[in-house]
Parts: structure tokens; sequence; C-alpha cells
């Protein structure tokens, strides 16, 4: 059988560095919290990945089971998929509120009309 | 009755001060009127400042509380856990947290529109929880639940502000916050790997049986960047200043004295509990990165504090260099130095959250910040003033204040190092602090306002008996210095003699 290795773990990687890369050279604010977003995904991955073991079962007590994979980063990971959430609506908002004042989303334009403020 | 009461509660104080504030914070949605949003969250604070200082008596007297949340036993369940580090910051915190909350109607006033004041009053109190829950918590994971708590509370906070720039500002520490937040988190997850436990106690014992080992660097390397994301340390401080320029007064003044500290504390709780001296300092020397970090913080920050036109952003600079004094204290890593940076918490959030009062009274009353609007401000507001006065000497170092106290122990602690360079650093770096509150003192009473200015009053009683209330505690606890240097002495002998 092909032996995975770390494959996990350089998803995780290339997954988190895609996601740093997406937040500091898009220039819109969305793309910005979708790569905020893969960000926290990547580690969410690295956690369900060391709870894996391999040939282990889920955690059920019971005849015939002996190897349990860890249920325990798997839960901790329940919470912080619910922080990624909340994050991510709080960024949203902030975007909606962002473009009802300054009316666009790119990060360039919005700075050029503070700029603009600040000459004033 | 009031036994019965003790009874019930006087085991789970500890508990409490996570519970409280989520609870009121519910509260305070569904009551809606402001005034009594407020009330609910005053009676709140206030409780909490009562409870922090029982706990800290507790400590003092009988030693470490460990509390097993739910019922469910140490190491398995989630422990909360208080020694005297922890004691001191969440005495630090609970009392901010009230005193800002006593100012805060009249000064919300002049910047958010009333209909929001209970929402305010409720995403405050979510803060409130969060720091109060990263401070008495003992376990990591819950360490990370708590600070994406406070600070999800803390952008909604920021964003409150009334210029569009505040909506900006608090995306743009969202985006870095969430990144400190994940890689705090990222750092946890490694240690677990280790170690297989998440309890902070239990941790450190696995830990020091593992022995030097590159996950647990890598882990440490991700939780010092995270954690100095979220303290603003010297080059990741980029979203502090607009964040704290463009938040509605109160909220900085808040968040200047309470998040930041909190973050520092994170950051001695795992380098000095969890990681411990030798593996943090002698394996790996993390005092070469924390010493230069935190001069260059103290320089930086001065310099660029004393070109700022706006008063708010001078003061957010200086947050980042007083930021660097802590740093260097956690860094040089011997008794002096390690209690330099601790009461450093306790005085500059003292200090900080006083100055920033000032700031907003001035904005209820003049209307802005600016360095303009100071002109002549000594004769036509002078309490208030005086008040800034008294906070910018603290804040320099000037003997009798609460500053000179921190700062003489820094100096103790580098020339303990040997490091005679970094005490003249420190020395300089002050003189730095005289150039940008003289500017401010030479527009307040040096100079008079123009004509057209319109007449001010003094602010009112509501906002200058806190104000004064801080100010006041950075000249008493610069005499009376038992409270703070002693406990964050006891605190550093602890931290420095390894398991707690």
């Amino acid at each position: 059988m092909f032996d995975w290795g770390l494959y996990n773990y350089w998803v995780v990687v290339f997954l988190m560095m895609t996601g740093l890369y997406v937040v500091v050279s898009r220039g819109n604010l969305v793309k910005k919290i979708i790569g905020l977003n893969i960000f926290q995904v990547s580690v969410i991955m690295f956690y369900v990945s060391m709870g894996k073991i391999r040939g282990g079962t889920a955690p059920i007590e019971a005849e015939g089971f002996e190897l349990f994979s860890n249920p325990l980063p798997h839960v901790l990971m329940l919470t912080a998929i619910v922080v990624g959430v909340a994050t991510t609506a709080v960024a949203l908002a902030l975007v909606v509120r962002i473009h009802e004042a300054y009316d666009t989303i790119e990060d360039d334009e919005i700075r050029e009309i503070e700029h603009e403020e600040h000459r004033s | 009755m009031m036994e019965a009461l003790w009874n019930l509660i006087g085991d789970d104080l500890a508990a409490l001060q996570i519970a409280m504030p989520l609870l009121t914070a519910t509260v305070c949605i569904l009551v809606r009127r402001p005034m009594l949003a407020w009330g609910v969250a005053m009676f709140n604070a206030w409780g909490a400042v009562v409870n922090a200082s029982i706990l800290l008596h507790r400590v003092l007297t009988t030693g470490t509380i460990s509390y097993a949340e739910g019922g469910w036993p140490v190491p398995w369940g989630i422990e909360l856990r208080i020694d005297l580090l922890n004691a001191l910051v969440l005495l630090v915190v609970t009392g901010i947290c009230a005193v800002v909350l006593t100012a805060a109607p009249r000064a919300l006033a002049a910047e958010v529109p009333e209909e929001k004041h209970y929402l305010f009053y409720a995403a405050y109190l979510l803060c409130m929880t969060g720091l109060a829950g990263m401070t008495v918590t003992g376990d990591a994971f819950n360490i990370f639940v708590f600070l994406e708590i406070s600070s999800l509370a803390s952008y909604a906070l920021i964003s409150q502000g009334p210029s569009p720039r505040a909506l900006t500002s608090a995306l743009q520490y969202l985006i870095m916050g969430t990144i400190g937040g994940t890689f705090i988190l990222l750092g946890i997850g490694m240690l677990y790997m280790v170690t297989g436990t998440l309890n902070i106690v239990d941790m450190a014992n696995q830990l020091g049986a593992v022995g030097p080992n590159r996950t647990v660097l890598v882990g440490m390397a991700f939780i010092c960047v995270g954690a100095g994301i979220k303290l603003a340390v010297f080059p990741l401080h980029v979203w502090l200043p607009n964040a704290y320029t463009f938040a509605p007064a109160v909220v900085t003044a808040f968040l200047a004295a309470t998040a930041t500290k909190v973050a520092y504390y994170v950051l001695v709780r795992f380098i000095y509990s969890v990681f411990q001296v030798n593996f943090a300092f002698e394996v790996n020397r993390l005092d070469a990165v924390l010493i230069p970090v935190g001069i260059a913080a103290m320089f930086v920050g001065s310099l660029v504090a004393i070109f700022q036109d706006d008063l708010k952003r001078m003061l957010a600079y200086s947050s980042v260099a007083q930021i660097g004094y802590m740093v260097l204290g956690l860094g040089l890593a011997n008794e002096h130095g390690l209690t330099g940076g601790l009461v450093h918490v306790f005085n500059h959030a003292l200090m900080k959250c006083g100055l920033f009062l000032v700031l907003a009274c001035v904005l209820v009353r003049v209307g802005s910040t600016k360095l303009s609007a100071f002109a002549g401000l000594g004769r036509r507001m002078p309490l208030t003033f005086a008040a800034f006065v008294l906070g910018g000497l603290s804040l320099i170092g000037v003997p009798m204040t609460v500053g000179f106290v921190s700062k003489w122990y820094l100096v103790l602690g580098a020339l303990d190092a040997g490091l005679w360079p970094v005490a003249v650093l420190i020395l300089l770096s002050s003189l730095l602090a005289v150039v940008y509150i003289w500017r401010v003192v030479e527009v307040g009473y040096f100079r008079t306002a123009s004509d057209d200015a319109p007449d001010v009053k003094e602010a009112p009683f509501s906002m200058l008996l806190p104000t004064w209330a801080l100010i006041g505690a950075t000249v008493v606890f610069g005499v009376w210095t038992s409270l703070s240097v002693g406990v964050a002495s006891s605190a550093a002998r602890m931290l420095l003699g390894g398991a707690s």
C-alpha cells in the first residue's frame, strides 16, 4: 500500500501559505477574508491529522475495537470552526459597513480616499 | 443571608469571574434601555473587582487556587488556576473595566448613537469575559477560545468609532488578530502533539520530561509570534495606532489598559510556566530576540509619538514604547527585570487608562483630540489638564509616580544581567517621553486659545472622578509599592523558580 507519510502535513503547510499569501497580496477585502478562512482551515486540518492513528477506528468502547483515533483534537476543532465562522461573520459585517461608507471594497481605493480626507 | 450566599458561591469565585459577565451581557441585550443596561454592567463590573480582590487575598494567604470546571478532574477537565501572577493581572483587568465603565455613559453620548448603547455594553462585557477567562484559565486551548471571545468583542467595539476609518482599522485589527490567534492555536497544537495534554501545569511537567525537541521549538515560535501580534510588540504593532486612534475614547482607554496586558500575561505564562527558563533562555536564547525587540520598541514608539498631531495617536505610539519596556523586562529573565515587567503591567494600565480618559473628557467638552484643541486648556479645564500632566509625569518616570517604580526595577534588572548599556538606553528613552509630554503641556499652559474658540467648561464630574481615581492611583502606588511590587516580585520569584 502507498505510504502517505507526512502527506497531510504538507497539505496543511500548502494551505496555510496559500491563505497567508492571499491575505497579503489581494486588495479586495472579501478576498482577504477568504484567504483568512483558508489559513484557519489549514490549522483545523492540522489538528484533525494529529488525532488520526493509522488503522485506528472511531473511539467506540466495545468488543473488537482496540486502536482508537484520539477524539480530543477533533472535538477541539468544533470550537475552532465556531470561532472561524464568528470571525468571518464579523469581518463580513465590517466589509458591508465599509462598502456603505466608502462605496468600494478595494484596499487601495479606500486608502486613496482616506489620504484625500487627511489632506483636506 | 450573606452567609448563605457566601456558602453558595464562596468556592466558585474563579468560575464566576467568567460566568457573570457572560450572563450579564445577554441581560444587557434583553433590557435594551441604555441606562438600565449600564446599571447591570456596572453591578457586574464592580462585583468582579470585589471578586478579584478576594481571590488575590486568598492566593496571598492560602496559595494557588485550583478549580475544576464542571467537576471534571484535572488534568482531564478544564482547570481554572489562579496564582500570584494571574491574580494580579485579574485585579488590573477587572479594576480598569469597572473604572472605565463608570465614565462610559457621558463619553459614549458624544460618539455613539444612543440606540446602540445597550449593544455597546453587551460587547464590552463580552470582551471582559474573554479577558478574565484568558487570565484565570489553566488550560492552553481555553486560552485560545477566550482570546477569540475578547478579540471578536473588541473588533465590534473599535468599529463603533464615529469616523469611517474606525471600520477599516477594526478590519485591519481583525485580520492581524486572527492571524495571531491562529498562530497561538497552531503552537498549542504542536505542544499537544508532544505532551498529549492541554493543562498548563501538566504540559510543563511533560515537557520537562521530553527535553529539547524541534516540535516544541516550533510551537514556542508560533506562540511567541502569535502573542506578540496581540501584544503589539514592535514590528508587529501596525494594527495598534489606527485601532486606538479611531475607536471611541472609552474603548481606547479600556483596550489600552487591558487587552495588551492580558496578551503580555499569556506570553509570560507560556515562556515561564510552560517552556520554563532553562528551555526558553538557556537552550534557545529567546532573550537575544526579546531584549533587542523591546529596546527597538521603546525608541521607535517614542520617536514616532513625538511627531503626532492627534493626541490619541500620540498616546497609542507611546503604548508601543511602553510595551517595549514590558517585553524588555520579560527578556531579562532575572528577578528584578521580570518584576519590573510585571509591575509595569499594573502601572502602565493605571497611567495609560487615566491619560486616555483625560482625552475622553477633552473630546466631550472640546470635540477634538488634536494638539491644537489643547490650546489654553490648562486654564479652561484645569482639573482635567492637571490629570494629564500627572499622568504624563508618570509616563516619563518621574520619582513618586508609578512610572519611576517600574523603570527602577527594569534598570536594576539590566544591571543584574550585566547589560549596563541597556540601563542607559532605558533612561535615554525616558527623555523622549519628556519631549512628547512637554509639547502638550506647552500648548495647554502657555498658548492661549484663539478668540473664536468655543467656551468650554470643566469635564463632567462622572468622568473626572474615574480619571482622577486612576491618576491619583499612579501617585499612591508610586509611593506605596507594597501591593504592586510585593505581588509582582513574589510572582517573578515563583516564575523563575520553575514549577509553580
